[in-house]
């Protein structure tokens, strides 16, 4: 085989691995529980596609052949394990679902039960995305360590624990019903959002994985839209991720220092993306539930409105953050909220609200020195802006915003 | 638990020993510094002169062996350390995450070792 045939299958076996894994990884572990196994069958059957689809052509249906080896290599290893007796059950289940369906093109799309799985209250909160991202996009444990700032063993090691709870703990792969619904949907958006969040931070420096992760979470939005369409705050995480996206190109100027999103030029910004946000967050609204998410994408709505008018309404951001923290409060909304104040009615009102903020829980929270420097300056106390600029700048950790922060501070003296 | 930071720098990084202070780089140190030390994380720690200065020891077979410069010929040199008072390896990474020199060269999180410590010192 030549060596453009080679790459050809290569990319080939790349894109259904990157499309189908979560639906294959799902599909295998929605009877056996046993999330590494499918993971472990899987990984073998795309080995196998690297030397089968070069010699007999790809397959015509690429998802189905994966399926049906991973499905051989589960039963092997089960045999495998000389426990015949005790497994026979699982085996005979696994014959039985498997045989109807991989022979047709259709299997069924279990990825929501997998969602709900790797968000489940019984797994720690802290792994719900590392295991999202492994499960449902096949990341491996090097690359989502890097992510999340922990060792790769480390990660490894809590993947391993999760996955090990999830098939001995009894967790079900189900759809939580109408009751449990809404807070079970929660941690999966949330898992979500810190998969993009993390993309977000990282792509800073315009680093092409971090890059990739934020798509992965938007992705992993538009799979979990098709899967509940009636559900309003995942369309109202789309849309604040899409709100987001839409200002990539607009958060570095022409020689890669950082532009504060107030300063940011909307002719950067990407109409069709925006447009795509304010869409979802209209239909979102139709279902009159508001959330979380829903209100976040309201906050970025009234940002990407100076596109339009020239200027910020910080008066209904300022609305926006309160409700926020009715519902969800945390110290980023709080510090937010204190800065949309200072904006709508002067920045002594902000710092009122900032000097609320319990000293201990922002010792290492860079957006709260970054807030309260900017408006001791202009409130024209020098030194102790300084100083707050100093927390900001030794508490941040990407370079772009470190060196505009350092250039702040030296223009306040 | 305290945990060192080994600072690796590139010769780039290096320069910023011999100006005045008002860098960038020496900049983001001292706002560093200070937000260790606020944050109540800070337990020692020095900057070391260039690679340049260093001259390595070595007996062999009873042979004393000298090498002008560092111990290791590499791009990135040592730089200095940090002690860090943490409660774990998580914060310390988060930490070492914000060091300066993580952006330009490397940042090494290593535990200290008081059981080897005690064994020693007695």
């Amino acid at each position: 085989m030549s060596a453009i045939e080679e790459d050809r299958v290569r990319r080939a076996v790349e894109r259904v691995a990157r499309e189908s894994y979560g639906r294959l990884v799902a599909y295998l572990s929605v009877h056996t529980h046993d999330l590494a196994a499918a993971e472990d069958a899987l990984s073998d059957a795309l080995v196998k596609a690297l030397t089968a689809w070069p010699r007999d052509g790809l397959p015509q249906n690429p998802e189905a052949w994966l399926l049906t080896t991973a499905r051989h290599s589960i039963i092997d290893a089960v045999r495998h394990q000389q426990v015949v007796a005790e497994s026979e059950p699982t085996l005979q289940l696994m014959k039985d679902n498997y045989m109807e369906t991989t022979l047709t093109t259709q299997f069924p799309d279990e990825r929501l039960k997998l969602l709900f799985v790797c968000a489940h209250p019984a797994i720690d909160p802290n792994v719900h995305t590392p295991l999202m991202l492994q499960m449902v996009l096949g990341l491996d444990a090097a690359r989502i360590a890097g992510a999340f700032l922990i060792s790769p063993k480390t990660m490894g090691q809590r993947l391993v624990r999760a996955k090990t709870k999830i098939r001995d703990g009894g967790i079900r792969f189900e759809i939580p019903d109408k009751r449990d619904l809404p807070a079970r949907l929660d941690a999966v958006l949330e898992a979500i959002y810190a998969a993009f969040g993390i993309g977000w931070d990282d792509m800073a420096g315009a680093d092409q994985q971090g890059r990739d992760l934020a798509e992965e979470a938007i992705w992993l939005a538009r799979v979990l839209l098709q899967l509940l369409p009636e559900e309003a705050e995942v369309r109202g995480v789309l849309a604040l991720m899409l709100y987001c996206e839409s200002r990539r190109a607009a958060r570095r100027d022409s020689e890669g220092r950082y532009v504060p999103l107030s300063e940011q030029d909307p002719k950067l910004w990407s109409r069709p993306l925006m447009d795509e946000a304010e869409q979802h967050l209209a239909d979102a609204a139709k279902h009159a539930r508001p959330g979380r998410f829903q209100l976040e994408a309201a906050i970025q709505s009234v940002h990407a409105e100076r596109g339009r008018t020239g200027r910020i309404e910080w008066g209904a951001i300022a609305q926006f953050y309160e409700q926020l923290n009715r519902i969800s409060p945390s110290i980023g909304r709080h510090v937010a909220y204190a800065a949309a104040i200072s904006e709508a009615n002067g920045a002594d009102k902000g710092l009122a609200i900032l000097d609320t903020v319990d000293q201990e829980a922002v010792a290492c929270y860079q957006p709260y020195w970054a807030v309260r420097a900017h408006l001791l300056q202009r409130l024209g106390q020098i030194p102790e802006a300084q100083h707050a600029y100093d927390r900001a700048i030794g508490l941040t950790e990407e370079p772009a915003v470190r060196e505009f922060l350092l250039q702040k501070r030296r223009r306040s003296s | 638990m305290q945990f060192a930071m080994l600072i690796y720098e590139p010769p780039d990084a290096f320069k910023s020993r011999k100006s005045d202070g008002s860098d960038s780089y020496t900049g983001a140190w001292r706002a560093y510094y200070k937000a260790m030390v606020e944050a109540g994380v800070y337990a020692g720690g020095d900057p070391l002169e260039v690679p340049d200065t260093a001259t390595t020891i070595r007996i062999r077979e009873g042979r004393r062996a000298v090498q002008d410069g560092p111990f290791a010929d590499t791009k990135e040199q040592l730089g200095g350390f940090t002690i860090l008072e943490l409660p774990s390896l998580d914060e310390a990474l988060e930490w070492a995450a914000r060091c300066p020199a993580a952006a330009l060269g490397a940042v090494e999180v290593r535990p200290l070792a008081p059981e080897m410590k005690r064994r020693v010192v007695e």
